[in-house]
C-alpha cells in the first residue's frame, strides 16, 4: 500500500513515474481519478491507491486552434491544433486528458467512443519538464 | 435540500444602469462603474439621493490578473463618494456580479439595510488575447488546465457530447449565432451592435478600400461557414461562436418593498433566486447538462411558486453558442435534447415562444465577465418596464429570468423579476 497523501501532489508524482492512479474508497467502492481523499458520494475518508489499467474510450474532445501562452511556446497554435478530451476509463472513472496520435487538422474524423491507451507525455513548461496525462487511439503505434 | 426558500422582507430593484461595452484603451474600471452609477441614477423614476444608499456590493472576476489591481469594493465606493460606507466584493468567476445580487437581496431581506447598489465591473482588454484567455482559465478546475483546456476549448467539448448525443450539428451553433447578431443589431448598447448582413458588408467595404482581394458570401451561413471569415478557435467552437472581449460595468439599486414607490413608478420585484455549484468536466457524468443550473433554476422556481413555461423570456449566460443550447434546456424552457430544434424553429427568437438572449447575449452585447450577471438583470429590468424599443418582447410579459454561469459549470445562478 502506498503511503502517499491522495493529493494533485501525489497523483502528478506519480504520473512523472509513469503511473494513472486514482483513490479507491472503501467505504462505497467508488474510483476518483485524480484521487480525492474524501468520498462526495458517502462521506468516507478511507482510501487506498489504485493503479489504472489506462485503457478507456474518448467521450468528448476537442481541437484547440488558439491556446494559452505556454501552449503557443510549444509549437501549438491556428496551424498546429492540439487536442483535448474527456476520457472514460475501464475503471468507470473520468479524466481530462491531452488526446495524442490524433488528425487535429481534421476533427471532423476523431469519433467519440473510440478506444484509448494511456500515455505519459513530457513537455517543457516554464518550470521545466513536466508529465501531461495523455491518451492515444488504442494499438496505433 | 431544502425547496421553496423565502425572503423575509420583499426586495425590489428601482434602478438599472450599464456602461459603454466595448474594448477601451483609455477608460479603466472608475470610468466604468461611474458612467454606470449615473446611468443607473437616471433611470430611477423618483430621484436617488446618494446619501441613502447603504452599502456596494461589487461583482468582479479578476481585474487583479488583467489589470494587476484588486480590491475593487473599496477604490469604487470612493469613486462614488460613498465613503465611508461598506463595500464588499464577491468573486465566483463570469457570474461574480449574480453573486453581488444576491448578497444585495440578502442584505434587504435582513433588514439590515435598506438601499444598496449592486452590481459589476470588469477591465479586460488591457493585454493581449491570449492574456486574457490565461486569466479567464483561471476560472477552469485544475486538471483541465494542467492538460491545455482553454474555455473555448470546453465549451467546444461540451459540444462534441451535445452533437454526439443528439444529433445536432455546427448548423444549429450557427442558428444561435445568427439569431444573436439579429437581437444585437437592435440594442445600441450592444459592443456587436450588427446584424450578420452588416458584418460581411462592413468586410466587403474594408477589402475594397484596401485594394484586397473582395470577398462574397451569399448569405449569413455561408459566411459563417467560410474558414477564413470564421476561423476555428476550438473545434467545433469557432470565432462567431465565441463572445467578445469586453470592458464593462452595470450598476442597480435594490430597496426593501416596501419603500420601492418612493424611489419608482414602476418598480421589480425579486420573485426567485437560485444559485448552486456545480464539478469540472472530469467529474460530470453528462456533459450535455449543468448539474448547476438544473438545482439553482428548480430553487429560484420554487421560491416564485412558477414553472418554466411561465417566464416569458430571459437571458441566459451563451459565452459560446453551444451554451445557450445547454441552458435553454437546463432551465427547463426545452426538453433535453431538443433545445437546437427550439432554436431552428425560431422559438427563441423575438417572436418566438420563448425570446432568448434579447439583449443579443453575451455573444454580441459584449461579457466583461464581472458585470454580465448585473447587465443580464439589466435587460431583464429593461424589457419588463417595457423600455426595450425595436426589440421589446411582445405580450407585456409579466416575469423575466436571467441565468448567470460561472467557470466551467462551477457556479450556476438563477434570478427571477417580475412586474406587478
Amino acid at each position: 500500500m502506498d503511503p502517499r497523501p491522495f493529493t494533485d501532489h501525489s497523483f502528478q508524482a506519480f504520473l512523472e513515474e509513469g503511473k494513472l492512479m486514482g483513490s479507491r474508497c472503501l467505504g462505497c467502492q467508488a474510483v476518483f481519478t485524480p484521487p480525492r481523499a474524501h468520498c462526495p458520494k458517502c462521506d468516507s475518508s478511507a482510501m487506498e491507491w489504485e493503479r489504472m489499467k489506462g485503457r478507456g474510450k474518448l467521450v468528448a474532445f476537442t481541437c484547440i486552434a488558439i491556446g494559452p501562452p505556454s501552449m503557443a511556446k510549444l509549437g501549438y497554435g491556428r496551424e498546429n491544433p492540439y487536442c483535448t478530451g474527456v476520457v472514460e476509463l475501464e475503471e468507470n472513472a473520468r479524466v481530462v486528458a491531452r488526446i495524442q496520435g490524433v488528425d487535429t487538422r481534421n476533427p471532423g474524423a476523431i469519433t467519440v467512443g473510440m478506444p484509448l491507451q494511456v500515455d505519459f507525455l513530457q513537455e517543457e513548461s516554464d518550470s521545466g519538464s513536466r508529465t501531461v496525462l495523455a491518451f492515444r487511439p488504442l494499438h496505433a503505434g | 435540500m431544502r425547496k421553496n426558500r423565502k425572503l423575509s422582507r420583499g426586495v425590489a430593484l428601482v434602478g438599472a444602469g450599464m456602461s459603454r461595452f466595448g474594448m477601451f484603451r483609455d477608460r479603466d474600471s472608475k470610468d466604468l462603474f461611474l458612467e454606470a452609477f449615473q446611468a443607473m441614477t437616471a433611470s430611477v423614476d423618483k430621484g436617488l439621493d446618494p446619501a441613502d444608499i447603504d452599502a456596494l456590493y461589487l461583482g468582479n472576476f479578476t481585474n487583479d490578473f488583467f489589470v494587476h489591481q484588486s480590491h475593487w469594493g473599496a477604490i469604487l465606493s470612493d469613486t462614488l463618494g460613498l465613503v465611508p460606507r461598506p463595500a464588499t466584493r464577491t468573486e465566483g468567476a463570469c457570474a461574480s456580479s449574480a453573486l453581488a445580487f444576491r448578497e444585495g437581496v440578502f442584505a434587504i431581506a435582513s433588514g439590515f439595510y435598506d438601499a444598496v447598489l449592486v452590481g459589476g465591473v470588469e477591465d479586460m482588454s488591457k493585454g493581449a488575447t491570449e492574456v486574457v484567455a490565461e486569466g479567464l482559465g483561471m476560472a477552469a478546475v485544475p486538471y483541465e488546465r494542467e492538460v491545455g483546456f482553454t474555455f473555448p476549448g470546453v465549451f467546444g467539448t461540451l459540444a462534441t457530447a451535445y452533437f454526439e448525443k443528439y444529433g445536432a450539428s455546427r448548423d444549429h451553433l450557427m442558428n444561435v449565432t445568427i439569431k444573436s447578431h439579429d437581437n444585437a443589431a437592435r440594442n445600441p448598447r450592444a459592443q456587436l451592435s450588427a446584424t450578420l448582413e452588416d458584418v460581411m458588408a462592413a468586410k466587403i467595404k474594408r477589402a475594397e478600400s484596401k485594394g484586397r482581394p473582395v470577398p462574397s458570401w451569399p448569405d449569413a451561413r455561408s459566411f459563417l461557414r467560410d474558414p477564413k471569415a470564421n476561423p476555428v478557435v476550438a473545434w467545433p467552437i469557432h470565432l462567431f461562436d465565441c463572445c467578445p472581449i469586453s470592458d464593462g460595468a452595470c450598476c442597480l439599486l435594490l430597496v426593501g418593498e416596501e419603500l420601492a414607490r418612493n424611489f419608482s413608478d414602476d418598480p421589480l420585484y425579486v420573485a426567485g433566486i437560485g444559485q448552486a455549484s456545480g464539478r469540472g468536466l472530469h467529474a460530470s457524468e453528462d456533459l450535455t447538462t449543468f448539474e448547476a443550473t438544473r438545482h439553482a433554476a428548480r430553487e429560484a422556481y420554487g421560491m416564485a411558486g412558477i414553472a418554466a413555461d411561465d417566464i416569458g423570456f430571459a437571458e441566459v449566460h451563451d459565452c459560446f453558442s453551444i451554451a445557450e443550447l445547454l441552458h435553454i434546456e437546463d432551465l427547463g424552457f426545452f426538453p433535453a435534447g431538443q433545445g437546437y430544434k427550439a432554436v431552428e424553429e425560431g422559438q427563441t427568437r423575438l417572436d418566438g415562444s420563448k425570446p432568448i438572449n434579447t439583449s443579443g447575449g453575451l455573444k454580441c452585447k459584449g461579457h466583461p465577465v464581472g458585470a454580465t450577471g448585473a447587465a443580464q438583470l439589466f435587460e431583464v429590468w429593461t424589457q419588463l418596464r417595457g423600455e426595450a424599443g425595436e426589440r421589446q418582447v411582445p405580450g407585456h410579459p409579466r416575469l423575466g429570468a436571467a441565468h448567470n454561469l460561472g467557470g466551467t459549470g462551477g457556479t450556476s445562478t438563477v434570478t427571477i423579476l417580475e412586474r406587478r
